[in-house]
């Protein structure tokens, strides 16, 4: 996209869809939400692609977490639609959108893991209720999950006994237990120090390279976006911008440019790293 | 022109009258809970265990306390009229009909009601509820209605115990420390109390408050704000409304069946 122009919503010139890819798996189409009076979405228009990461930036209250929450089908628009799959899910009752979030794990930002069951308990919770495994199965599947997030010894522990890091992963692997074919990650970087925010950015890059899950993951931490991203989406004025990595650094939309010198001014190493690591995923 | 009080009074009915229909819509929810695959019996049993057993220590020493406070001033009344043969029966139909029920529901309401509503509160704060919704799952079937059919199984069975606790409270005062014969303490409570008349009303006085005490923590819990203030919110409207809601039934109970 050159420098930064009317990079915005489905369809735009931007849009750099992989091989094989006509149509956004997920897309939000001129949506409109207010919450408590405040405008959060005006208009909204955007898309994710199969088998990719997308970063979706933007300042605090921007509405990056809201759009996971109604991609997820948890708030729903007042105006516009959501499509997963194909699939409006913002005007769909309850017990549809059952079977949509069977193709959707969500890692929300403090894990959101059950906190009066055991970290196996909670692994295991999405497979007792929606698989016919034998408990030996589901307990072979959740040990296999544990250690492919790289976590070891921690299943009789609550999470209430876990590192925020521990946490987040213990999450992810119950988001991922059931093998959907779109995860939506929320804040997954925040108060996690640098060591646990590479590890998490690895775990990320990892499911999406050798699972081929989709991705959407929305962050405030612009070098971990950067590095993991095929694509990134701006939020901003209740709108969103879109492009890949390399298109956000080169914008020459002022909003853009202050979000990140603001980042840069915040932290200027990893940012300058970012730009020597070339910048995205794809 | 506006007129503020009117103004408010309207809104304040509306508000109440949608706030009935959403609790209404949520104890359906509830019930049709029980009526589908898979049966929460574990959760169940845990939730009984933790609204119920762990209640058993204040409920006891409570009825045990009320139970001699009554025995006290029971004889005390009685003595004057030389009626003082009638204690375990005042004991004993006050306790049934109207303080067993009525003391047992605000204890739990105190201990277990606002523990739930707080629990559920903070798993809305923390997302938790919202994880199981993204892994379709109910968080009515699974978290609310264990809970609030804990709180409708206990209550009758904690009654019962905080009424036979003060009985012994009335016993230990009546005989032990004020020499009544301990003999005619228990023939005037087995003769004035009846089984139809007296114990299966008060049975069901308390099954009456399980189901306002469950509905109203669940349902303080699971619409509150996700924040702090919605946790601190949920827990003391639980317990100012589970109150109040009590007393209030209390009274229409009795003055519609005259139990």
């Amino acid at each position: 996209m050159p420098n930064g122009g009317n990079w915005e919503g489905p369809g735009a010139p931007d849009v750099r869809p992989p091989p094989g890819e006509r149509e956004f798996r997920i897309a939000a189409d001129g949506v409109y939400l207010k919450l408590g009076g405040r405008k959060v979405f005006q208009g909204l228009t955007c898309g994710f692609f199969r088998g990719q990461i997308s970063v979706v930036l933007g300042g605090s209250g921007a509405g990056k977490s809201t759009l996971l929450r109604m991609i997820g089908g948890l708030t729903r628009p007042d105006r516009g639609t959501i499509r997963v799959a194909g699939v409006d899910v913002s005007r769909l009752p309850e017990r549809q959108l059952y079977r949509v979030r069977d193709r959707i794990g969500m890692l929300f930002q403090h894990g959101a893991l059950l906190d009066s069951m055991t970290v196996f308990e909670n692994v295991a919770l999405p497979l007792r209720e929606h698989s016919q495994l034998s408990e030996s199965e589901i307990e072979a599947e959740v040990m296999r999950r544990l250690n492919s997030v790289g976590l070891e010894n921690v299943e009789r522990l609550y999470p209430r006994e876990l590192s925020g890091g521990m946490n987040r992963r213990a999450a992810l692997a119950r988001a991922i237990v059931k093998d959907p074919e779109i995860v939506l990650v929320d804040e997954p970087f925040s108060g996690l120090d640098p060591i646990n925010v590479r590890r998490i950015e690895a775990l990320l890059t990892q499911l999406n390279q050798e699972l081929g899950i989709t991705l959407v993951v929305t962050s405030h931490h612009l070098a971990s976006s950067l590095r993991m991203s095929h694509r990134i989406v701006f939020m901003v004025d209740g709108r969103a911008l879109s492009g890949t990595p390399d298109d956000l650094l080169h914008s020459d939309d002022q909003r853009v440019v202050q979000f990140l010198e603001a980042e840069k001014n915040q932290s200027t190493e990893a940012y300058v790293s970012a730009i020597h690591a070339g910048g995205g995923a794809g | 022109m506006r007129v503020p009080a009117v103004e408010n009074l309207g809104f304040a009915t509306l508000k109440l009258i949608e706030n009935l229909g959403s609790i209404a819509m949520f104890s359906v929810r509830i019930l049709s809970t029980a009526m589908v695959r898979p049966l929460r019996i574990r959760r169940f049993v845990n939730e009984v265990y933790d609204v119920g057993v762990l209640s058993l220590s204040i409920v006891c020493l409570s009825g045990f306390a009320v139970g001699a406070v009554l025995g006290l001033q029971g004889y005390d009344t009685l003595v004057r009229f030389g009626a003082e043969a009638n204690v375990g029966a005042m004991v004993g139909l006050s306790l049934v009909r109207e303080l067993g029920p009525v003391l047992t529901a605000l204890l739990v309401i105190g201990r277990a009601g606002s523990a739930v509503a707080a629990e559920i509160a903070t798993m809305v704060t923390t997302e938790q509820l919202d994880g199981l919704r993204m892994m379709s799952v109910d968080p009515v079937d699974f978290v609310v209605s264990p809970k609030a059919f804990a709180l409708v199984f206990v209550m009758p069975l904690l009654a019962a115990l905080f009424i036979v606790f003060a009985l012994m409270g009335g016993y230990l005062v009546g005989v032990m420390l004020l020499g009544l014969d301990g003999g005619t303490y228990f023939a005037s409570l087995e003769s004035s109390i009846e089984f139809r008349g007296d114990i299966v009303p008060s049975f069901s006085k308390s099954l009456v408050f399980g189901v306002l005490v469950g509905l109203i923590a669940t349902y303080r819990g699971f619409t509150s704000e996700p924040t702090a203030h919605g946790v601190s919110a949920a827990t003391t409207g639980t317990v100012v409304t589970a109150s109040v809601c009590v007393l209030l039934f209390d009274y229409v109970i009795t003055a519609l069946w005259g139990v």
